[in-house]
């Protein structure tokens, strides 16, 4: 069974997102890097770029698997993880914590992220489609 | 037997030379001291002849290949490859011309190209052929390029689209995109055809051509492929074939016949030009007589009793320097001028009945993904009852330590944990009664012993490799350091 | 029957018995029945007997260049080739294998294109080389396509018009569908410097060759600087014999190199099969299209041979890929491998050496000839330009009457230079062909 954070939301596409005050921590999920296999590479934006909600901002690459990431909320990046882009394992190793991929700033309060548990339920319904 | 070789780097000592060469025997001019290099060439090694021959010829035991044994790669169409043709290619009227030569100086060589071209047009049902492109992805790419071209000479420059069955080689929508175009997926339906009514709903004045394989790449015939053809060429688009698949159907149907406008040839599959590993391949194309003037050039006709080479004069313009890959003209020309009809239509069916007697004795234990009668390869799932931890890639490693190379896997990508099998027409019914005992036994195993399957290959000159840390710190070319470095871990 | 078939007609039957049809035509039901078994109206079929006689009398037809002396050179050339490399390409093992996807059981092939990438990169002094193109142009032309995106869209190519003319003409068909707007060659006589100053902050990339097509050794450095000013890349197209004296790409600072590969032990073959070589900076590594293989360890911890870096190819990334390629130049890039390998550092300089001098020598004595003039255009390599006292299609023959292969006659691709005609002299070239050549020109 996948580990889901339950002070974490969601995306459908398997990113989850730390919220703190005005910014965000995005990561992709334990079941995701799963799915993916042993990742390889990770491509991330430079700071300072926007994104709307549901662009793609980078990609995440297992040897035989490519997978874009897409931003869960409108932001602007203010940070990334540069030690992921040098060790991509750290994906596989710790999604959470040591394997997160990039901090927005926003304005407008995201909206339509999935709770911890509604996300549990989507990727069971997904495995037993 | 023990066949490790390092990296010929490791075999150089400074002095030595693997090549004899003459003194220059002229009165010496000076070097232009400013533009020479100054590495001393430190990048290259330095050997002496003995040792690189027997340094490739070791690292060429680490090999499996068709003269060692049953090479049922999907899609691949991995069938003998005739001797003949390698003297062939290497006569010196063919070996030892200028591709730039007068014509009249190259008359053998521009009758072989004339003939060859309407051989496969005889044979695909087209009306003209341009031996050209390189690789059937270059194929494709010549044939997107017409179809632009066609529409835009005619002022229909509403065409951005291209369609193509969600089955499709990877290389039919990196082509489209290659030449510009959106690419719209199609579906397929329950019986492996394509779908009409998602064909139907997604087709339109958009629309600059379909690009299908057929025999698809679920190794069958579409039962549709006229219905399609009608329904892509009313509104507008044309039919792109892509001869991955021909084996099948050589003197079986004319592509030309069923709907399709434009088609690739994979002299490398079909027509047994040699794999070389990767490459060299040929991608020749034809076209029907409407799209004729936008092929690629040069292309040789005969005038006057010469032959002549000539670009036609709408072309998309040449596909690479000069004109093709005439080895490979040579050697298929020479296949198909040994089988003649006949034998061309034997080498189908031979193909075709090797596949399905494959398919009749494996169906019952790995599910079969479309239960049809299959064409030239046979598609199945690496699914076996009671082995939930047993991939297709444990499957297909496992065949290995029996002595054969695994079938294509994981493509096409529409069926999962696929495993694609083509055996060709020149797979013995003995290797393939061996190649199916060896799937049942694996089968057997994946149950009793799963391991097995997940140490797999332990016959072979390695072991599994840990692809990922290839990818995540590259090592793309000889470096002691990061070598020792990896070595060490 | 063919004797490629190895099924007996009892096996035949007993095999259509397990299918469960009565005869093979029933196989093909889901052929459009009124389209099914087509007459193929093609010549007899012959034995191998009689099919190697024809091959014979086909290949005697044309004047090759082991029986005439040839100093036609322009993008294809004659040098010598060692019997060892065509003695290993003839190994089954690796003619009939395939592409390596099961690396257990491909590592020759996997080492030995390691090695080809390994030889390639030092040549060039460039950082990563692929496992092959289909040949110079096309090399340049997916060059140019890679060059676009790593500009982030920048449109513009800017082209010498010393680069191989063919090589522009696939650079065109290759972009055709793409919107980019491709300049500088439009006047032949245009210097480097010339179609230099074209480059722009709209340009995505500069191509040069050297020694470009008329034979020419550029100093590129100066170059390379004014395009990296202008925030564009620098293609370099260069010859790999040339390599073993001349200013590399790597020294030259080229953000990607390509070159046709067929001096390096691949006989001329009227064309093909040849082998692109494309190499590129760390920098673009990701963006460069086409096979690479790398390194890692087995299992057991051995050292051993993948295919890398694959979600930059087509069967992953489909129509987001960098390019369409799948099938390279695999054994052509094996014999470059081997013949890289049996020169190594000295005898790559040795032939870079025989081609120089024997090329100036001819110049020379062309230059003294009455009604000849050799071109001057600064330092060259192995080719040079020669204006012609009359049209060298005429010249052309009257040489080959006298068992010489003439020189590329330049006069529709560059119509300025008058009845000029390039003349190429390698090492296949003793001093010999070289007097004769000069008699017969001057007689």
């Amino acid at each position: 069974m996948s580990n889901v954070p339950h002070e974490l939301l969601y995306t459908k596409e398997h990113e989850w997102v730390r919220i703190d005050g005005n910014s965000a921590v995005v990561g992709i999920t334990e079941h995701a890097q799963r799915e993916l296999g042993d990742v390889v590479f990770v491509e991330l934006p430079d700071v300072g770029k926007s994104f709307e909600v549901g662009e793609p901002f980078g990609t995440v690459e297992s040897v035989k698997a490519v997978s874009e990431i897409y931003a869960p909320l409108s932001g602007e990046i203010t940070e990334i993880n540069n030690e992921v882009v040098d060790s991509p394992e750290l994906v596989n190793e710790d999604p959470y914590g040591e394997g997160w991929l990039a901090k927005f700033s926003f304005t407008t309060a995201p909206s339509g992220l999935l709770s911890a548990a509604e996300y549990e339920r989507y990727i069971n319904d997904e495995a037993n489609k | 037997m023990h066949t490790y070789e390092p990296p010929i780097f490791e075999l150089s000592s400074p002095g030595k030379i693997g090549a004899a060469l003459p003194d220059a025997g002229v009165p010496e001019t000076e070097l232009p001291a400013h533009l020479l290099r100054d590495d001393d060439l430190a990048g290259l090694p330095e050997i002496s002849e003995t040792e690189v021959v027997r340094h490739f010829t070791r690292i060429s035991q680490r090999n499996f290949c068709i003269d060692t044994g049953m090479y049922p790669l999907g899609s691949c169409t991995m069938k003998y490859n005739p001797k003949i043709h390698e003297d062939a290619a290497r006569l010196p009227g063919f070996a030892f011309i200028h591709p730039l030569q007068a014509e009249e100086t190259v008359q053998g060589a521009l009758q072989l190209t004339y003939e060859l071209q309407n051989i496969l047009a005889e044979i695909s049902g087209f009306d003209q052929v341009c031996l050209q492109p390189a690789a059937g992805a270059q194929g494709e790419f010549a044939g997107i390029l017409v179809f632009r071209a066609y529409h835009l000479d005619r002022g229909d420059d509403q065409r951005d689209e291209v369609l193509c069955p969600n089955s499709a080689h990877g290389t039919n929508p990196a082509t489209a995109a290659m030449v510009g175009f959106k690419v719209v997926e199609i579906a397929t339906d329950s019986r492996g055809n394509v779908d009409l009514a998602d064909l139907r709903a997604k087709v339109g004045p958009r629309t600059a051509g379909l690009m299908l394989t057929n025999p698809n790449t679920l190794g069958l015939f579409d039962e549709n492929v006229h219905e399609v053809a009608k329904i892509v060429h009313e509104a507008g688009g044309l039919m792109y074939g892509d001869g991955a698949n021909f084996n099948a159907i050589l003197g079986i149907v004319k592509p030309g016949d069923v709907g399709f406008d434009f088609m690739h040839y994979n002299l490398h599959k079909t027509f047994t030009t040699p794999h070389g590993g990767g490459g060299p391949g040929c991608g020749a194309v034809g076209c029907k007589e409407f799209l004729a003037d936008y092929l690629p050039g040069p292309i040789v006709a005969l005038k006057e009793g010469q032959y002549t080479r000539h670009t036609p004069v709408k072309s998309i313009g040449r596909l690479k320097a000069f004109k093709g890959n005439f080895g490979m003209f040579v050697r298929a020309y020479t296949y198909i001028r040994m089988l003649g009809a006949a034998g061309l239509r034997s080498v189908s069916e031979h193909a075709v009945l090797n596949a399905n007697y494959l398919r009749v004795n494996l169906d019952k234990i790995y599910p079969v993904a479309y239960d049809r009668t299959c064409m030239h390869e046979v598609v199945l799932q690496g699914k076996i009852k009671g082995a939930p931890s047993v991939h297709t890639l444990d499957i297909a490693k496992r065949l290995i330590d029996f002595g054969f190379h695994p079938p294509t896997v994981y493509f096409p990508i529409s069926v999962a944990e696929s495993i694609m099998i083509e055996p060709t027409e020149t797979e013995s019914k003995r290797n393939m009664d061996a190649f199916i005992d060896a799937m049942k036994q694996i089968a057997h195993e994946a149950v009793e012993n799963p391991e097995l399957l997940h140490a797999a290959p332990t016959t072979a000159p390695v072991r599994r490799l840990d692809e990922a840390t290839a990818a995540r710190r590259p090592i793309l070319k000889y470096d002691q350091a990061a070598i020792a470095a990896l070595l060490s871990k | 029957m063919s004797h490629y078939i190895s099924i007996t007609e009892s096996e035949r039957a007993e095999m259509l018995k397990a299918i469960g049809v009565a005869d093979v035509a029933e196989l093909f039901h889901d052929v459009p029945a009124d389209l099914r078994f087509p007459t193929l109206d093609l010549p007899a079929a012959l034995a191998e007997g009689e099919m190697a006689r024809e091959l014979r009398r086909l290949s005697s037809k044309n004047s090759d260049v082991l029986n005439y002396s040839c100093f036609l050179g322009a993008g294809a050339y004659n040098h010598f080739i060692p019997a060892a490399v065509d003695s290993l390409l003839r190994r089954s093992e690796f003619y009939t294998a395939y592409t390596p996807y099961q690396p257990e059981i491909s590592q020759g092939t996997l080492q030995a294109i390691f090695e080809y990438q390994s030889l390639m990169c030092g040549l060039l002094q460039m950082d990563a080389a692929n496992a092959s193109h289909y040949d110079g142009a096309t090399a340049m032309a997916e060059g140019a396509i890679m060059a676009i995106s790593a500009t982030r869209n920048r449109r513009k190519i800017v082209v010498a018009p010393s680069v191989h003319p063919q090589y522009r003409g696939v650079l065109r068909s290759y972009t055709q569908g793409l919107g980019v707007t491709i300049t500088g060659d439009e006047n032949p006589a245009a210097s480097v410097a010339d179609a230099a100053a074209l480059v722009d902050n709209e340009t995505a990339v500069f191509i040069v060759q050297s020694p470009d097509f008329l034979g020419v050794l550029h100093d590129l450095k100066p170059v390379a600087e004014q395009i990296h000013a202008a925030g564009a890349l620098l293609l370099m197209v260069t010859n790999p014999i040339a390599l073993g004296l001349f200013q590399t790409p790597g020294m030259v600072g080229a953000d990607i190199a390509v070159m046709e590969g067929q001096p390096l032990g691949i006989p001329l073959s009227f064309g093909g099969p040849y082998v692109g070589v494309f190499s590129c900076t760390e920098k673009l590594l990701r963006r460069m299209a086409g096979r690479l293989v790398g390194v890692t360890t087995d299992l057991n911890g051995q050292l051993g041979y993948v295919l890398t870096l694959q979600t930059r190819e087509q069967h992953i990334r489909r129509e987001k890929a960098t390019s369409n390629i799948c099938t390279n130049q695999g054994l052509m890039a094996l014999a470059a491998t081997i013949y890289t390998s049996l020169m190594g550092k000295t005898g790559l300089r040795k032939v870079a050496e025989l081609c120089y001098q024997r090329a100036h020598y001819a110049a020379k004595a062309i230059g003294n000839l009455a009604g000849y003039e050799v071109l001057e255009q600064g330092a060259f390599f192995h080719e040079f330009v020669v204006r012609c006292p009359r049209p060298v299609a005429e010249i052309t023959q009257a040489l080959h009457a006298q068992g010489i292969i003439g020189g590329y006659d330049l006069s529709k691709d560059y119509p300025h230079l008058g009845n000029a005609m390039l003349i190429c002299v390698t090492e296949q070239n003793t001093k010999n062909d070289i007097d004769q050549l000069v008699a017969v020109l001057g007689g």
